[in-house]
């Protein structure tokens, strides 16, 4: 009986030692400098030779004292959609077969948020339509997500900064994680990704926009190559009606945490206790 | 609920003493901060407004304009407001507050605020409108008048982007 037990515990602390010290964040931050630049060169002469253009491949890790947070104003988006393609653009999303980050969901104000009624496939001449208001769902950067528990190769998880990553090298494309996450906000690649080398974004992140193989899971980052670098995300800024705000919930002069403090907030599916980092709420 | 009524007090005595001395209250005090506004829209070659109304002397009567600027239509609580209200018939160039002071268009967003104080507030905040730039560091706000015609200010509808594919059709 004993015996028994004491094998058990020293075979999962085994475990879990080889999955800390094999993958992971550990795998990224604790391998020697040298070799991560070595290998990060390696990516962008291969990208380069790709896609006919110079790349950068940002390794910047997380910066001490932030944590982001992000927050959409309900009652301000009309749901014309320049933040799906914004995304795309910026994140080197696949064209074909289609990936999005974003998927704004039409919702009918009598039924308030349903997702059992939500339509994300509307297509009227022009948006708003009278009596719908529109909730665009990306990852809501869970402070207790799902997704990265489920994980079998340690190949997702939350970094200090509050970003959900993924390293596309670990990922096995088991889906789990898509399984997992309550929001629809992973997505898969089905087909190796096609993107006109024209429209790739040079300007990329290891754990974001680099470009991913065939069988791997992505999703939002909030734009790690632009977040981490003091920049505003590419949704943030295409907005035409300024419904998304985006900024370091630590600052106590930040948006978000004017947000949090003077209007009502809420996040999608609470009751699941995943904390999202991502908020909604209505200025008026 | 103390502290709220000293507050209020002290803004009141703040007030009466801007009244009683007559002097405009400094600069700072209104803006305190530099807030980053690209140049206000105007029309293609409509400014600087002297330039046409440096000679003709103010018509303060108000009336449909035929002569001129007949492409503006004020869709702007027009039955209480007319073109002098906001432009100045004085100095053609600026905009004016309700107390008289002048108000340069890169400004314009004071004039706004005076009937806009929520919405004034929560753009100072940067939580009305959008801003672009750095999350730590310089912003680039926009003017109200940037999205919103002043003259009919209400938000126009968009045409959406394309719809996503749905599931069985995303690979084409």
């Amino acid at each position: 009986m004993l015996s028994r037990r004491l094998f058990t515990q020293s075979a999962a602390g085994a475990a879990a030692g080889m999955i800390l010290t094999a993958c992971g964040p550990k795998r990224l931050y604790e391998a020697p400098k040298d070799r991560l630049k070595a290998a990060i060169a390696d990516l962008e002469r291969k990208y380069k030779e790709r896609h006919g253009k110079a790349i950068e491949v940002s390794d910047a890790g997380p910066i001490p004292g932030v944590h982001f947070a992000y927050a959409l104003d309900i009652s301000r988006c009309i749901g014309c959609r320049r933040c799906v393609y914004a995304c795309v653009a910026e994140n080197n999303q696949s064209r074909d077969p289609q990936i999005h980050w974003i998927r704004v969901l039409e919702m009918e104000k009598e039924k308030g948020v349903d997702f059992s009624h939500a339509n994300p496939y509307y297509n009227p001449a022009e948006v708003p339509q009278e009596g719908h208001f529109y909730v665009p769902v990306s990852c809501q950067q869970c402070e207790n997500p799902p997704c990265t528990k489920v994980c079998p190769t340690g190949a997702t998880w939350a970094e200090k900064d509050g970003i959900v990553v993924i390293d596309y090298d670990w990922c096995i494309g088991c889906r789990y994680c898509m399984a997992a996450c309550p929001y629809g906000a992973r997505h898969f690649n089905w087909a190796e990704p096609t993107i006109p080398d024209s429209e790739i974004n040079p300007d990329m992140h290891y754990l974001g926009n680099r470009p991913r193989p065939k069988g791997v899971v992505e999703k939002c980052t909030f734009c790690i190559q632009r977040s981490r670098a003091g920049r505003y995300p590419a949704c943030v800024e295409v907005c035409p009606v300024g419904a998304r705000k985006f900024g370091n919930i630590l600052d106590a002069a930040s948006e978000i945490r004017y947000i949090i403090e003077h209007k009502r907030v809420l996040v999608l599916k609470e009751e699941l206790n995943t904390a999202p980092r991502f908020f909604y709420f209505y200025a008026t | 609920m103390l502290s709220r009524a000293a507050g209020i007090l002290l803004a009141l005595s703040g007030l009466v003493v801007l009244a009683a001395d007559g002097t405009r209250p400094p600069a700072a005090a209104s803006s305190p901060e530099h807030l980053e506004v690209p140049p206000p829209p105007f029309s293609e070659g409509i400014f600087p407004c002297s330039s046409c109304h440096a000679g003709m002397p103010p018509d303060r009567h108000r009336r449909e304009l035929a002569a001129m600027h007949t492409d503006i239509v004020l869709k702007h609580d027009e039955t209480h407001r007319w073109c002098l209200d906001c432009h100045d018939a004085d100095n053609r160039d600026v905009l004016h507050l309700a107390s008289g002071e002048h108000v340069p268009f890169e400004e314009s967003y004071r004039l706004c605020g005076q009937c806009h104080g929520e919405k004034y507030r929560d753009w100072r905040a940067g939580v009305h409108g959008r801003r672009t730039g750095n999350w730590n560091g310089a912003k680039t706000y926009l003017l109200c008048v940037q999205c919103h015609n002043p003259h009919q200010p209400r938000f126009h509808a968009l045409a959406p982007k394309p719809a996503p594919l749905p599931p069985n059709r995303t690979m084409k």
